[in-house]
């Protein structure tokens, strides 16, 4: 995933010349998780620019960048780290548009290495994707393999709005193919397995941990299907009703804490669009409402594969009272 | 105040230009606190006491190449620069927020109520002058010692510093932030001293002489079109009213204190140099007063006549690509309006 990503910026800098990266470290080190390797090499200090530690900073800087018409792709180096940067992007990044009444649009792509199972310190792994799908005015998405990462990155940066791109870092060193020539719909949520007994509703790193899921139930003969959200701002509600409507029962599995995650957001979407269908109440299989623990129990924290096989057969075995 | 400092003294014709334009700010800005008391808008933030320094800062710089990145208190900035005001003043008639003029064509960022928000879009535009070959345009953006206390403006200037981009922070001392008095906002005794810790030029500025303000700011502007860098300008002023319409400075400060400490008026200052220094006579400063009053009734009217926003706008412009999900609500909103 990181060289698909790497190969996804380098293009958009040699196609786009008003697209620029910027953040800590992007530059000589090539980004701590190295998916800016080699860029600032190849194009130069001015597009891809070593920015003074200060997140805020970074995100103002880019909001003025693009109202100066350019395409900045900032990068917040962990998760935790973008809180600084909050207010920038909830009052000015998200609401520039707004505000000018059109005049001024913000096509900004804020990457951030995003969500936990890298047994990193304090602030290094935390779910935002609540947090920011919140916000009206902006967009966010989040990639689960190589190729979804290449395709909704070189996406993203072609989107006018602005984009919270959350790369799930527990999934950067994974290998995969990616189709160059053949994206496939890049926008909406996509079916990564078909099954017809339940819908497992999942996004970024987490699509991989129900795809492994789904494959332990089928020896059970459990057929289930895997929907990949893709974008978590907008929900693809057509396609949760489309694929919850014919299997008739749903789990959301994400890692951020249960209370008023985006897991809540699906499971009202898929009610109001399938509600007469439902088998059962849709069901969450998350992270726990506490800060995201240390190294030594996140484990613990982030849905594992029996958490999610019990959230499956809870659903499976639901009799109305 | 910088002794350092020889501007070019302006022409008398500019002079005269300048005396019209602080006048109709004061009009403007005493004419929107009575609009407010009748009721004409919700509220207003006066500028009573800064006119000099708005209506000069701005009257330096070139509206065609250059952007100014303004808080909710530049009303005598955006006169100065042409600014429809009737536009500027819808976003205190609460019909828009960021107010109805065009920002790219007035070259006026939307107004806006996070104090420091838009100092590093300063920096961010400005850097882009320099990354699109230089244009030559500079960036100068308002804050006030209540924003100085803001990471946003510590980071601005750090990032300004390092990039030497063509930015001018524009500091308007005015005293208070709303109850708070500047000595207990600013540590080190002024912002202007803060300039060396981020390697920039720093002017300190008399906010109530306006040639001394446009002087200044030319100074500045030529210093970071000509690739030096970053210069922060602190104009110190004050606060003559309240904070805004709905403050009361009674609770935190008496008018004794705010007649002892205002300085002198800065429309009064710059009538008498014109009049000591020949370049104008009483018949010209009552025409000005005239014309500025007119002014006032004309953007009075254009408020007054500003209808309610339709309803649809508050979904037009959430996105340059709006999501289905919005286009939705937009539409659920119209047949649920339409039966009522």
């Amino acid at each position: 995933m990181q060289q698909a990503l790497n190969r996804a910026l380098a293009e958009i800098l040699a196609e786009d010349p008003k697209a620029l990266v910027l953040g800590e470290d992007v530059g000589r080190l090539g980004g701590v998780f190295r998916i800016t390797d080699g860029l600032q090499k190849r194009f130069g200090v001015d597009r891809v620019m070593d920015t003074p530690l200060a997140e805020s900073g970074i995100l103002g800087m880019s909001v003025g960048l693009a109202m100066a018409g350019f395409h900045p792709i900032p990068e917040v180096q962990f998760d935790g780290f973008a809180y600084p940067a909050v207010n920038q992007i909830i009052t000015q990044l998200a609401r520039m548009n707004y505000r000018s009444r059109g005049t001024l649009p913000m096509p900004v792509t804020l990457r951030v290495p995003s969500f936990g199972g890298i047994r990193a310190p304090e602030h290094h792994g935390e779910s935002l994707e609540a947090l920011f799908a919140h916000v009206p005015g902006l967009k966010v998405v989040s990639p689960s393999s190589p190729h979804e990462a290449y395709h909704l990155l070189r996406h993203s940066v072609a989107v006018p709005d602005p984009v919270i791109f959350m790369e799930p870092k527990s999934r950067y060193w994974q290998k995969g193919e990616v189709n160059l020539g053949h994206a496939g719909p890049v926008e909406g949520a996509k079916v990564v397995r078909p099954g017809r007994h339940v819908t497992l509703v999942a996004w970024g790193a987490m699509v991989a941990r129900c795809l492994q899921v789904a494959e332990l139930a089928a020896e059970d003969g459990i057929e289930v299907e895997v929907l990949d959200l893709r974008w978590l701002k907008p929900i693809d509600a057509a396609a949760l009703a489309e694929s919850v409507g014919r299997t008739r029962r749903a789990v959301v599995v994400h890692e951020a804490p249960l209370t008023s995650g985006l897991g809540a957001e699906v499971a009202a979407l898929i009610t109001e669009h399938c509600f007469d269908t439902l088998r059962a109440p849709v069901g969450r299989v998350t992270g726990f409402d506490v800060p995201y623990p240390s190294g030594d129990l996140e484990d613990e924290y982030i849905p594992n594969i029996d958490r999610i096989l019990f959230g499956i057969q809870r659903v499976l075995e639901y009799r109305r009272g | 105040m910088d002794n350092s400092m020889d501007p070019a003294p302006l022409a008398p014709e500019e002079l005269r230009r300048l005396y019209r334009l602080i006048t109709a700010a004061r009009q403007l800005d005493l004419a929107a606190v009575a609009w407010q008391r009748q009721g004409i808008i919700p509220g207003y933030a006066p500028a009573l006491g800064q006119e000099a320094a708005q209506v000069g800062s701005a009257f330096a710089m070139d509206p065609k190449r250059d952007f100014i990145f303004p808080t909710y208190r530049e009303m005598g900035a955006a006169l100065a620069l042409g600014v429809d005001m009737t536009e500027y003043m819808s976003t205190h008639k609460a019909s828009w927020h960021g107010g109805l003029y065009d920002p790219v064509r007035t070259g006026f960022a939307p107004i806006q109520a996070v104090v420091g928000g838009s100092v590093l879009h300063a920096v961010g535009w400005a850097h882009g002058q320099t990354l699109n070959g230089g244009t030559g345009g500079v960036a100068l953006t308002y804050f006030g010692d209540g924003a100085s206390s803001q990471g946003d403006v510590h980071e601005a200037m750090n990032f300004a510093g390092v990039l030497k981009a063509p930015v001018i922070f524009f500091v308007q001392n005015n005293g208070w932030a709303i109850s708070l008095p500047t000595e207990a906002q600013v540590a080190g005794g002024t912002v202007a001293a803060r300039a060396a810790g981020y390697g920039m030029r720093a002017i300190t500025v008399d906010g109530n002489d306006a040639p001394a303000v446009v002087s200044a700011t030319r100074e500045a502007a030529a210093h970071a079109r000509a690739g030096h860098g970053p210069v922060l300008i602190e104009a110190m002023t004050y606060r003559r009213g309240p904070h805004s319409t709905s403050d009361d400075p009674g609770r935190y400060r008496s008018l004794d204190e705010e007649r002892r400490d205002a300085g002198p008026d800065p429309v009064q200052l710059l009538a008498d140099r014109l009049l000591a220094g020949g370049l104008a006579d009483r018949d010209f400063l009552d025409a000005a007063l005239e014309e500025a009053k007119d002014n006032a009734e004309r953007i009075r009217e254009g408020v007054e006549a500003l209808g309610p926003r339709p309803g649809t706008e508050m979904f037009d412009f959430v996105y340059a690509e709006p999501t289905e999900a919005l286009k939705a609500q937009a539409r659920a909103w119209r047949e649920e309006s339409e039966h009522v």
